[in-house]
């Protein structure tokens, strides 16, 4: 009896908030990590080389019946870099990469949101790095959204882009393989 | 053992071994041994950072930086032990405040020297070892990290090594002014103990 109690009330709410899934403003999950910044780089045009930020936050605003007034903003944290190497980087944060200390946030701000269809949209806005503000445009997954276990509701995309290090000022010789770089954002939002 | 053993043994031990005049053939041989790795791994650091990517010593640099350093230290231990368990050479007797001044200032010169190598050659082993990777040295053995770390570890590390690198190169360089002076200004025996191994030294 206190099961069914339980479900349908649990029915009741969720059905409740289903309703609600529209306009509706995200905070990225970063406290329980369900979201990632990733950079890949070939090394030496052999392989590929994967490194993440490990502190970033962020927000976006996502409604599912008006997508193309979606808004995204995340803020790393530059010298959360981790390549699972430390002397690695130690460089990569010096002056002849990233220069955390003279840039220490890196920041992405969309300016609009272009919907290609349910799951596809394409993303335009200014990526501050290394002291440079650039646009760029990427298209970007919607992975899912809905209610989670736990009582909230969340949504989650995924996007990649390349970027030419020497766009941003990054000049240091890395072999004629290496002058891109790939980032690929997956992030989960919580709504607020 | 016959008398002329005995004593050749002893002169043999006295020539090794520190006196109250002058420092031992083996704390020599390590203080100038040591002066000149500090003074190439102090040239091979600033010069391997600027290496580029695809410089073919832009690794090997590295691995010899960090295979010296590591042999440093280990060096650093037994002179420690070496001085502990040795005479000292007595300095010259002071002949007025100055000289009583500059003996004190000597000694805690000394202590500096020892303990900025020291946290020299750890802060460097902090950099290596901040993500649990070992340090090789010479490709014989490995130097394990500590098992704990703390965020940014490899950052904060480095800048002291930067830091304390430079530290030490000054002291070093008052060091050897200092014993300049006392040879050709005071013209004493100060720097001839650091490079002649003799019983006796004319006083």
């Amino acid at each position: 009896m206190k099961k069914i109690l339980l479900t349908t009330a649990l029915a009741i709410t969720t059905s409740y908030y289903g309703a609600m899934a529209q306009a509706a403003d995200y905070q990225i999950d970063v406290k329980g990590a369900h979201a990632s910044i990733l950079f890949k780089i070939k090394h030496l045009g052999y392989s590929w080389l994967n490194g993440r930020f490990n502190d970033f936050s962020g927000d976006f605003s996502y409604d599912s019946l008006n997508p193309e007034k979606s808004s995204i903003n995340v803020n790393i944290v530059t010298a959360s870099l981790d390549s699972n190497h430390a002397e690695r980087d130690k460089h990569l944060r010096g002056d002849d990469f990233l220069d955390v200390k003279k840039y220490p946030k890196a920041l992405f701000k969309s300016n609009s949101f272009k919907v290609i269809n349910d799951n596809e949209a394409t993303v335009t806005g200014n990526l501050t790095l290394h002291g440079v503000t650039k646009e760029i445009s990427f298209p970007v997954q919607k992975v899912g959204e809905g209610k989670d276990p736990w009582g909230g509701y969340r949504a989650g995309f995924s996007g990649e882009t390349s970027l030419k290090l020497a766009d941003y000022g990054i000049t240091y010789n890395l072999g004629p393989a290496s002058t891109q770089v790939i980032l690929e954002l997956n992030i989960e939002g919580i709504r607020k | 053992m016959s008398i002329v053993k005995l004593l050749r043994l002893s002169l043999y031990i006295t020539l090794i071994k520190n006196t109250p005049t002058s420092y031992g053939l083996i704390a020599i041989f390590i203080h100038w041994f040591m002066a000149f790795g500090i003074f190439f791994l102090f040239g091979l650091g600033l010069y391997m950072v600027e290496l580029s990517y695809y410089d073919s010593w832009y690794k090997g640099s590295l691995d010899l930086h960090k295979s010296i350093g590591v042999s440093l230290f280990l060096i650093w231990c037994f002179r420690l032990l070496w001085r502990w368990t040795n005479v000292n050479p007595e300095p010259l007797s002071a002949k007025n405040k100055l000289e009583k001044f500059e003996h004190v200032a000597a000694h805690w010169m000394h202590v500096t020297l020892y303990l900025v190598m020291v946290m020299l050659m750890l802060s460097g082993y902090l950099i290596s070892t901040a993500d649990g990777r070992s340090v090789v040295v010479f490709d014989l053995f490995e130097i394990p990290a500590i098992p704990a770390s703390i965020e940014n570890q490899e950052d904060i590390a480095g800048e002291i090594h930067y830091t304390l690198a430079w530290v030490l190169i000054s002291l070093v360089a008052m060091h050897a002014l200092a014993a300049l002076k006392h040879h050709l200004v005071d013209k004493d025996d100060t720097l001839k103990k650091m490079i002649l191994f003799k019983k006796q030294l004319k006083k």
